[in-house]
């Protein structure tokens, strides 16, 4: 019923590989710029709190659009360059970042905040020093959704992208297009695969950076 | 901008087989259709594990594996299988090549939140209340049905919003495999170069999308006794004020 | 008073200061306000301000350090307008203690606790040695605790670890809020205990804010009670609010048992002594009796060679009139010394059959004997109410609300 010819995919390892790698690049520019706006509207939530309420309303309404049409959307502006693949699925991960980096910035107990003004913590070095390692946990938890998402939405982006971007999806456009069922596998299998190291990942990251967190607690 | 005018104006993009309210309908259809199909399976399983707390871990990793696989690959993987196992079980081959894959993707990807919300909307619901109606001589079904579920039904609908949306962006998607549905616009646009069908497809997706949600929200919180809502509102406000 | 230490400690002064909140603030449980008040801390002092929840006694606190910016009037420490100084340099000359104790969940203890020289920009060898340092100094073993996480501490470990935090960077001035709050009786009498130890090496300048009125009795100086709207109702030393509450509500603050409260603050040492009439084994009842007569009491005290006590002779259960033996002895309730609160020495001379206390030195010799007679005494007696002069002058100049409207029941 279904063929998988694993001798192809032993003689095109480095077409794996050069999809692999632009999927990992699909993967990372998105989260990096999309972090970055989203810590940015984060931080402005702490000033001004009101502005959550607007800010979730944009980046859930950019979120619910269907992907496809998202991609397709700047077509006519960007042409097939990435740019439109990567501005797409920056803002699908903005909603996410956003609320999960606002929740850890508030789950800093109010007393850790207090003492740390008391202190004499400037505003910034209190949110750069106290507040962001205390968020990590949180943030993590969201960068991890964001992530495997992406990696999700890049398969759908070789639909518009022609031949030119797409990473591991764009072995299952061409296999649908040549109706070759070993690029179909590999690549919708692959960027599974990819989605679960990924993850394994950052979890990995989010336990080296809260060692605090594992401290064992013993009765006193 | 003219062009996408002009696609809108055009009584052609309104009428026959092509036409907007056809494929609207079309893409509408299989929406329903396959949250109805993964009810079916995930609400009876999640009522279940939210009343007896039993089960609870395969609940979770429904859940989890519903989020790692993306609706795309989720089609195309099951489209080779459909093929496949069209002589075996008699049906169209076509049908394997369009619809069944979609529809198939479609289930799969909805019953993991319709679940989550099932289990944990009834798991919300204060025990003390349970245990009272117990004690008056309820019986489980009685509990389920009179007291649980209305509680739930707020959760409830917010999974259905989840799955709603999660549908329809796939059933976009489901385009590409030559499927129905107001996808089709976008992938013909492309196809064709015809930038007005392209983002008329674009705009009907979103409206659609974007007026789902919206409609789906305000029933989630009209559905929220006023009790519950005023008290998270509190709790919002005080949150938002308590970051210095 | 001289300081130990290199930084001088300083005076607090309030002048005038209010703060107000507007209506909008006020319905989210805004903390209380505070009108007028009027207030000098002397120097190395501890300064306790007491009243119930909502008199705005934590606002005050917190004005000192302007984590809540006053509506009207001055505060200097040291002499110095704090308004004038850049906020985050005087923060970090301030130590501050709090409830919840507010240790960094996501560093260690060492890290923790020096926080304030790590932000003056102290070498990272003179961080670990102060830290260490601290840590001996609030009991808490350097090695075994230099590295751990607070979620690995318990309440009491913790509350040590935010003193010795706040005492890091060697601040005049400390503020603190209910900082013993959170732990059980137990501990908290330790605590207690021992941050009083420490202030006597310290002599730090000290703000304390408790709603315990036992607490601030026990850790004050100076007590400044106050009242719903941000008053004072009255200011003095312990012994003077105890003694003479100025107003009602004091009175009814302070505790209709005030007069008990009052011999927690007295030592046996404060008081004079009566003599014990001593005996011997093997001395003659008669002799006895004799000595007996002489303070007019119907016991003596049977010791031993060195002086010691072993019991009470009651000479009416004498039948025989020959040397009275070890036997003929019942001993004595718990001993008292020079250090015994008059609290716990009325306790136990509750107890005692003869009315009289016995009263040791450190080595267990007999020193004397007390009676209720004497405390009774002693507590009216106007030298109980002696004041250190820097106490004095700081009452004097409070400006208190003279006869308030009692508060809403």
């Amino acid at each position: 019923m279904i063929e998988i010819r694993w001798d192809w995919i032993a003689n095109h390892l480095d077409d794996v590989a050069e999809k692999t790698w632009q999927h990992l690049q699909l993967l990372v520019i998105p989260m990096v710029a999309g972090f970055i706006i989203a810590f940015a509207l984060a931080v402005l939530a702490l000033r001004r709190p009101g502005s959550v309420g607007p800010v979730t309303a944009v980046t859930g309404l950019l979120y619910t659009i269907p992907s496809l049409a998202a991609f397709a959307v700047l077509i006519p502006i960007t042409g097939l360059s990435l740019m439109t693949a990567i501005i797409p699925l920056t803002t699908y991960t903005l909603l996410i970042l956003y609320v999960n980096t606002v929740a850890g910035l508030r789950s800093v107990p109010p007393e850790v905040n207090e003492a740390a003004d008391a202190m004499g913590y400037t505003r910034s070095s209190r949110l750069w020093h106290v507040q962001l390692p205390l968020a990590i946990p949180l943030i993590m938890a969201g960068v991890r959704v964001a992530a495997v998402t992406t990696i999700g939405l890049v398969t759908v982006a070789a639909i518009i992208g022609g031949n030119r971007f797409g990473g591991l999806g764009q072995f299952i456009t061409e296999g649908l297009q040549t109706d070759f069922d070993t690029k179909i596998y590999l690549g919708a299998v692959g960027s599974v695969i990819l989605a679960f190291v990924v993850d394994g990942a950052l979890v990995a990251l989010q336990r080296a950076l809260t060692p605090w967190t594992r401290a064992r607690t013993e009765g006193s | 901008m003219e062009q996408l005018l002009e696609f809108f104006t055009d009584p052609a993009s309104w009428s026959g087989d092509t036409g907007i309210p056809n494929r609207l309908i079309e893409h509408l259809a299989i929406a329903f259709l396959a949250v109805l199909t993964a009810s079916a399976i995930a609400l009876p399983l999640g009522f279940y594990i939210g009343h007896t707390g039993r089960l609870q871990m395969l609940g979770i990793n429904i859940a989890n594996i519903g989020r790692a696989v993306p609706s795309y690959a989720m089609m195309v993987m099951l489209l080779p299988v459909m093929l496949g196992l069209a002589p075996v079980l008699g049906y169209d081959p076509r049908l394997g090549l369009r619809f069944l894959p979609i529809f198939l993707a479609m289930v799969l990807l909805a019953i993991p939140p319709i679940l989550v919300a099932a289990y944990a909307g009834i798991q919300e619901v204060d025990r003390d209340l349970t245990e009272s109606s117990r004690g008056m001589g309820l019986t489980e079904r009685q509990i389920l049905t009179g007291v649980e579920l209305p509680l739930a039904l707020p959760v409830l609908v917010g999974g259905f919003r989840v799955a709603l949306l999660q549908v329809i962006a796939t059933a976009t998607i489901g385009a590409y495999l030559a499927g129905g549905g107001l996808g089709r616009y976008i992938i013909d646009g492309i196809a064709r170069r015809d930038d007005g069908m392209l983002y008329g497809g674009v705009v009907l997706v979103a409206v659609l999308a974007i007026g789902t949600d919206v409609l789906l929200s305000w029933l989630q919180r009209r559905l929220t006794p006023r009790g519950v809502r005023i008290a998270t509102e509190l709790e919002t406000e005080r949150a938002g004020a308590a970051a210095p | 008073m001289d300081d130990a230490n290199g930084a001088g400690a300083a005076t607090i002064e309030f002048e005038h200061v209010s703060k107000h909140y507007d209506a909008a603030t006020l319905k989210s449980g805004a903390p209380g306000a505070v009108d007028d008040l009027s207030l000098t801390v002397p120097a190395g002092r501890i300064c306790v301000l007491v009243g119930p929840s909502g008199c705005g006694k934590t606002t005050t606190l917190k004005m000192a350090n302007r984590l809540i910016e006053p509506t009207e009037g001055r505060i200097l420490i040291d002499g110095v307008d704090i308004a004038g100084q850049d906020v985050t340099e005087l923060r970090r000359g301030i130590g501050y203690v709090i409830q919840q104790v507010g240790l960094f969940p996501h560093q260690g203890i060492a890290e923790n606790i020096s926080t304030v020289p790590r932000l003056l920009g102290w070498d990272k060898q003179r961080q670990r040695a102060r830290a260490d340092e601290l840590l001996s100094l609030v009991g808490l073993e350097p090695g075994k605790y230099r590295e751990r996480y607070p979620s690995q501490l318990s309440g009491g470990e913790r509350q040590r670890v935010g003193v010795a935090r706040a005492l890091a960077a060697d601040p005049p001035v400390m503020l603190m809020d209910e900082p013993f709050g959170a732990v059980d009786p137990i501990v908290r009498e330790r605590l207690q205990n021992e941050f009083l130890r420490l202030q006597e090496d310290l002599a730090k300048t000290i703000l304390f804010v408790t709603h315990d009125i036992d607490e601030a009795v026990k850790m004050g100086d100076l007590v400044v009670v106050m009242q719903l709207g941000g008053k004072i109702a009255q200011a003095g030393a312990p012994a003077e609010l105890l003694a003479e509450p100025a107003t009602d509500y004091v009175a009814r603050f302070v505790g209709a048992d005030r007069g008990l409260k009052r011999l927690s603050l007295y030592r046996v040492g404060d008081i004079e002594l009566a003599q014990a009439p001593l005996a011997r084994a093997g001395e003659s009842t008669a002799a006895l009796r004799e000595r007996a007569q002489a303070v007019d009491l119907d016991f003596v005290l049977l010791t031993d060679d060195a002086d010691r006590p072993i019991g009470w002779v009651e000479l009416a259960d004498l039948q025989h009139d020959g040397a009275v033996q070890e036997a003929d002895a019942d001993p004595t309730s718990p001993l008292l010394d020079r250090r015994t609160t008059l609290k716990d020495a009325t306790s136990r001379l509750l107890d005692e059959e003869v009315r009289n206390g016995v009263v040791v030195d450190r080595a267990g010799r007999v020193e004397g004997l007390l009676t209720l007679r004497a405390v009774m005494d002693w507590m009216q007696d106007e030298r109980s109410l002696d004041v250190p002069e820097d106490i004095a002058e700081a009452v004097s100049a409070v400006v208190t609300e003279g006869q308030p409207a009692p508060p809403p029941a």
